[in-house]
């Protein structure tokens, strides 16, 4: 095992996959020669040459559809959208085309196609490069939506999502690339699309999450088992669709009580879908209503106000003690 | 003050000339030019091809009348493009990625009426091209197949094959972005792709004046550093003229092709459209002056390929051919329940099941 960086090992991934299939390849801008403005894609280009490490021109919609094309024609494109607020232009393709392709050829065309879409703020960016762009995608059926919180499952959930069958969103928390190393295996190995993780055990308040606030999380669950002796499940769901409904009801009913950490703004959130999913699934366990610490309803500040909105730990211990203490 | 050059203005450049429309067979069944490389019996084919699809096309303006159907967008007058754009494609290798306004292009690589006539009945199960022909799904997005097609032959490309992909659009789809990317992502990358631009003048209402400045779409090539042709689009013989260069040019390496053909539609541009709103009856029927179809049937008949009755038989066998299809595609039921939810992933997500298990339980009780 090899101690790495979330970006490493989405390289490794990257990289294993391109030596087992050699119908992979990695597309996008700058992605080539540079490695990817973040290196996920160092020495992809070295190794695998020009036609494998494609530098496209600046145009997402024309990328992105190029790479549609591939992918129905039999080749697995896993293309990087440069930063989060760039894959606009590319909408049409994503949820007209992508999206549709079987479903609307019954199956006989696929596309089994990657987007790896760094995300979320915290590394103090310019705007249109922090957002959470997530939602757009869970309510739009077709695709798989999938982000990892650490190294390990980032390079186990990228080669599932290079053997999908189906489209797969791969949204990864920027913030966390190089966060920490953890234990990544050199080989070849998957971690399955739709199976949360549980990041902590705890008996007395379930916390839903994802990506950069599974970390948020954890810290707020340390700090309130030390305050106040509470223990937090952290639930790392890791993929948004598939969801891993049964893991998050047993915990619910298991503790009953939740908080739900996003970063998305506030309104109309795929958070608010996991209440409703409690509300149908589990209402008479709860013992108090289900608390949701978000992001807010604007445009994802600049750098002097992003830490305004952000959550961080100490909104999620508060929010811990709402459903506490109701 | 010295003011910015405009070349298209002081060096004289006729755009028009630059890019003659290419013709072969004249609008009264003369020839001026050399015919294309087909045996007698291939071009019988292409004619029965285009007879064919007319009494196709008109029965599906009847059946969407009489509400068998739903909106329907008919390509009657254009059928030299649909035929002559598909006709020299290898079946089984190269692809179509068309409009909905293709389905004669699809047809001639190998779809199936009934599944064109399934399809605007409602059943998505239309859009299943058999097994061996590579038609896409028409797009009813705007020019966003055009970079797909780019994309499939980029792929056939990294994978050493000689594949040829054609791109259909028109004159209205030259203006979003997908086009012009699509012509960028093809030049830079030398794909063997077709950009197949059918210029029927409007997009649904809107003229060529008011949909771009330049001459001719032609000429648009000359900025990606690509060959564009003009070719007249009523005229078969041109079309596949045309269409051998650009393939062959393609499959050897030599990179993508604009194409740009002048035609017309003779009706709305769909179903729920009223083109007399629009357009006069004058021009209308100064294209069908031009019509492809009975172009085609005088070379024929000179050729002593063709006679009166031999037409009669034909237009008689087309109407009986689009009868049984009809037939057959109305006597396929409702998709299923499982239709709607099966086909969206390999294997459907658990929220998907559980939906899918409300519904049926849902119509279950209703009985």
């Amino acid at each position: 095992m090899a101690k790495m960086t979330l970006i490493q090992a989405i390289n490794d991934a990257l990289k294993v996959a391109m030596r087992r299939d050699p119908s992979v390849l990695v597309m996008g801008e700058d992605v080539g020669v540079n490695g990817g403005v973040f290196r996920a894609t160092d020495g992809i280009h070295a190794e695998f040459g020009e036609a494998r490490a494609i530098d496209t021109p600046l145009a997402e919609s024309g990328f992105v559809g190029a790479a549609t094309g591939m992918a129905v024609n039999g080749l697995k494109p896993v293309v990087e959208i440069q930063f989060d607020g760039f894959l606009a232009p590319a909408q049409e393709h994503v949820v007209n085309h992508i999206a549709r392709i079987r479903h609307r050829s019954r199956g006989r065309f696929t596309c089994p196609l990657v987007l790896r879409i760094p995300s979320w703020g915290g590394i103090k960016a310019l705007e249109h490069h922090s957002e959470s762009i997530e939602n757009w995608y869970v309510n739009n059926p077709g695709l798989k939506i999938v982000v990892p919180s650490n190294p390990y499952d980032a390079k186990g959930l990228l080669l599932a999502a290079i053997d999908d069958p189906d489209p797969v969103m791969f949204f990864e928390p920027k913030r966390l690339y190089r966060a920490f190393r953890g234990e990544v295996p050199e080989d070849y190995y998957t971690v399955p699309i739709g199976k949360a993780a549980i990041a902590r055990e705890g008996k007395d308040m379930t916390i839903l999450t994802y990506g950069v606030h599974v970390h948020t999380a954890l810290e707020a669950a340390e700090k309130a088992a030390a305050q106040y002796n509470w223990q937090a499940e952290v639930v790392d769901l890791r993929s948004l669709n598939p969801l891993d409904l049964d893991t998050i009801i047993a915990s619910v009913k298991k503790t009953g009580r939740v908080v739900i950490v996003t970063e998305a703004p506030k309104s109309g959130g795929f958070h608010s879908e996991l209440v409703a999913l409690i509300n149908d699934h589990a209402l008479e366990y709860l013992e108090a209503p289900v608390a949701r610490v978000t992001g807010f309803d604007v445009p994802m500040p600049y750098l002097l106000s992003e830490d305004l909105y952000l959550p961080d730990a100490g909104r999620v211990v508060e929010a811990m003690q709402s459903v506490k203490t109701y | 003050m010295q003011t910015a050059p405009n070349p298209a203005t002081e060096t004289k450049l006729d755009m028009e000339q630059l890019f003659e429309v290419r013709r072969v067979l004249n609008p009264d069944g003369t020839l001026v030019g050399p015919e294309p490389d087909l045996t007698p019996e291939q071009l019988k084919e292409v004619y029965r091809l285009m007879v064919y699809l007319r009494v196709f096309d008109q029965r599906c303006l009847n059946l969407q009348r009489q509400g068998r159907m739903g909106t329907f967008a008919p390509f009657s007058g254009q059928e030299a493009c649909q035929v002559g754009s598909a006709y020299l494609l290898q079946k089984g290798k190269d692809w179509i990625f068309p409009t909905y306004r293709d389905h004669g292009a699809m047809h001639t690589l190998g779809v199936p009426s009934v599944n064109t006539l399934r399809y605007y009945m409602g059943d998505e199960m239309g859009s299943r091209a058999p097994e061996g022909v590579n038609a896409f799904p028409i797009s009813i997005p705007i020019a966003t197949q055009l970079v797909h097609a780019v994309g499939a032959a980029w792929a056939a490309k990294i994978k050493g094959e000689d594949t040829v992909t054609v791109g259909y659009v028109g004159d209205g789809g030259t203006s979003p972005g997908d086009f012009h990317e699509a012509m960028n992502f093809a030049a830079v990358y030398n794909t063997a792709t077709i950009l197949f631009v059918q210029n029927n003048k409007y997009a649904i209402s809107t003229p060529n004046a008011k949909q771009f400045k330049t001459k001719t779409l032609a000429q648009r090539a000359l900025a990606y550093d690509i060959p564009g042709v003009r070719v007249d689009g009523q005229d078969i013989f041109a079309v596949l003229t045309v269409f051998k260069e650009a393939i062959d040019r393609a499959r050897a390496g030599g990179g993508p092709t604009l194409i740009e053909a002048l035609t017309f539609r003779y009706g709305p541009h769909t179903t729920s459209d009223d083109p007399k709103r629009y357009r006069t009856q004058e021009e209308v029927e100064a294209w069908q002056a031009k019509d492809p179809i009975e172009r085609m049937r005088k070379y024929l008949v000179t050729k002593g390929l063709w006679t009166d009755t031999d037409d009669e038989s034909l237009w008689n066998w087309a109407k009986d051919q689009v009868n049984a299809a009809v037939t057959e595609a109305e006597s396929i039921g409702k998709p299923s329940v499982d239709e709607l939810f099966d086909y969206l992933y390999a294997e459907p997500t658990p929220e998907l099941l559980r939906q899918k298990e409300y519904l049926k339980k849902y119509l279950s009780k209703q009985g």
